[in-house]
């Protein structure tokens, strides 16, 4: 990996020679509004949400479970369509599945009859040739430090590898905005620093717009450019989760995991979160 | 700068320890294949000198030499190929249209929801139907002849296909449908990229079960309207009080049905392995 990826530095784009790689674009929510069944048992999950992401950064989307943060990330990609509002990437809005975003979910979500090498592929932007599609699959499976296991089935391979194969396939995909749904949330400890690290290394290296879902205060002060909190507004607790708070985190990349201001940042935004900071 | 790569990846173990050998024993297959046999030799064993102790009169149940002799006195006559090859032939022909159409509608049914709510309350009510009830119509419709046996075939080997497909299609991983929507698959594209691929295990067990039906149906059709087949051989047989031939066409038809499961389960085997 290291012949990919110097550690430390950026890498130019350059350095990725046939690498068309979308430019990344600015993602802007409208009044965006989600509301689950009809009539009396209809449910408002998000409301009122306003909010630019910058072309390029990286954004974190905290708060506390059932607030909306995977509802928000679905409408970005256009597996899901918001009640009122809109989300608009780049200059147009997205209507339907968006082929300029790429989802890593939750759980790996490979499909279990094809090698990982087959399930990178099936990220390809459509169009792809079949030998640029090759090249790219492998320059993937180097770059999560799967080339071994190019093979393998996801069955055969540990939690960990089967998720970076997931982040792969994403980035096959060359994405303008990258979506990430708690993708490290069900790795152990010591895998999810590694991922964090990848995807830092990633970012480096092709800098597209990150949306980050996540409910690890900690992950997203080592991600983000900003973070965004979903919550619900005092005094509005029957209605939707919105954007309650915004932070600029402070410092380059990588972050030092012991900072004191990042530890001041932390127990602030756990208090926002309902979390008695101490 | 990660190393990643020494995470060890995770393989199911084989389990096959020298310790364990009366499993090791089990899991070969000639081992097997010898074990199952125990029970119908055991079965011949106890036929045979339950009726060299003249339990029952020949008429009853003749000895297994007899049937062997029936046997061989058809096979010089040429008839007894004839009766299996002809029922064969309509077990698969049946088989091959009616697992078809079932995986045909099953589709249509488990991935469209309008198909499902148009469809499937027929379906269920056509199921419902007996075999036999369908022979009389269908000779009435196509008179006494292939078409119309093939056709009862065909709609025993449709159910459990249909069913199986219906259902599994249903219940396909909802995550890998919409991760598959997300690379932007739909339609065709999708059905046989995820939801076929998914299903295929359970297409099998269809098979398996609409291949036995098929047996099943075949011996409705012949025994009723046919001059030849193991159906027609039971009835001919009934009919002459000849009972080492009804013997001999009940021992036939367990053991061309089991051959031919045992086929589709080999070939269910290596499709598991391949797309589970």
């Amino acid at each position: 990996m290291t012949a990919v990826l110097s550690p430390g530095h950026a890498p130019a784009r350059s350095a990725r020679p046939g690498d068309a790689g979308s430019a990344a674009l600015p993602v802007a929510f409208q009044g965006l509004r989600r509301t689950f069944g009809t009539g009396a048992s209809a449910h408002t999950v998000l409301r009122d949400v306003d909010f630019e992401v910058r072309a390029g950064e990286v954004l974190a989307i905290l708060g506390p479970s059932g607030c909306g943060k995977s509802t928000l990330l679905r409408a970005t990609a256009g597996l899901d369509t918001p009640c009122a509002g809109s989300v608009t990437i780049g200059e147009t809005p997205v209507a339907g599945i968006d082929s300029r975003c790429a989802v890593a979910f939750q759980e790996p979500r490979l499909l279990p009859w094809h090698t990982l090498q087959a399930n990178i592929a099936i990220g390809l932007p459509k169009g792809t040739s079949a030998r640029e599609g090759k090249a790219k699959v492998a320059r993937l499976l180097e770059l999560v430090g799967l080339a071994k296991f190019a093979k393998h089935r996801p069955r055969e391979v540990s939690g960990g590898m089967a998720q970076r194969a997931s982040l792969a396939r994403a980035l096959a995909r060359n994405p303008a905005v990258l979506l990430l749904d708690e993708p490290f949330g069900a790795l152990d400890a010591l895998t999810r620093i590694k991922m964090q690290d990848l995807l830092l290394d990633v970012h480096r290296a092709e800098p597209t717009t990150v949306l980050l879902v996540t409910h690890d205060v900690d992950e997203a002060l080592q991600l983000a450019d900003r973070i965004i909190v979903l919550g619900k507004e005092p005094g509005r607790e029957g209605d939707g989760a919105t954007i309650i708070r915004t932070v600029e985190v402070p410092g380059p990349r990588p972050r030092d995991r012991g900072s004191a201001e990042l530890a001041r940042m932390r127990s602030s935004l756990l208090e926002s979160l309902g979390v008695d900071g101490h | 700068m990660l190393d990643l790569d020494k995470q060890a990846p995770v393989r199911a173990p084989q389990d096959r320890s020298p310790a364990s050998g009366r499993s090791a024993l089990l899991a070969t297959g000639w081992a097997r294949l010898l074990l199952g046999l125990l029970l119908p030799a055991a079965l011949v064993l106890a036929w045979q000198l339950s009726t060299a102790a003249g339990l029952f009169s020949v008429v009853q149940l003749p000895p297994p030499a007899m049937v062997f002799e029936a046997a061989v006195d058809l096979l010089q006559r040429g008839e007894l190929a004839r009766h299996v090859a002809i029922s064969t032939q309509r077990v698969l022909l049946g088989f091959a249209f009616g697992a078809a159409l079932g995986l045909a509608f099953g589709a249509l049914v488990g991935l469209s929801k309008v198909a499902d709510v148009l469809l499937a309350p027929t379906i269920g009510a056509l199921r419902a139907v007996p075999s036999l009830a369908w022979v009389p119509l269908l000779i009435l419709w196509m008179k006494i002849g292939e078409d119309s046996k093939v056709t009862l075939i065909m709609i025993g080997a449709f159910f459990p296909v249909f069913t199986t497909v219906s259902l599994a299609l249903r219940h396909v991983d909802k995550n890998l449908v919409e991760a598959g929507r997300a690379f932007g698959l739909k339609g065709l594209k999708l059905l046989t990229t995820v939801q076929l691929p998914a299903v295929v295990p359970s297409v099998f067990s269809g098979l398996r079960l609409a291949l036995a039906q098929a047996w099943l149906f075949l011996v409705a059709a012949e025994l009723i309207a046919s001059s030849m087949g193991l159906g027609f051989l039971l009835t001919d047989s009934q009919n002459n009080g000849r009972t080492d031939r009804l013997l001999l066409a009940i021992v036939l038809l367990a053991v061309i049905g089991k051959i031919t499961d045992a086929v589709l389960g080999i070939a269910e085997k290596w499709a598991v392995k391949r797309w589970a």
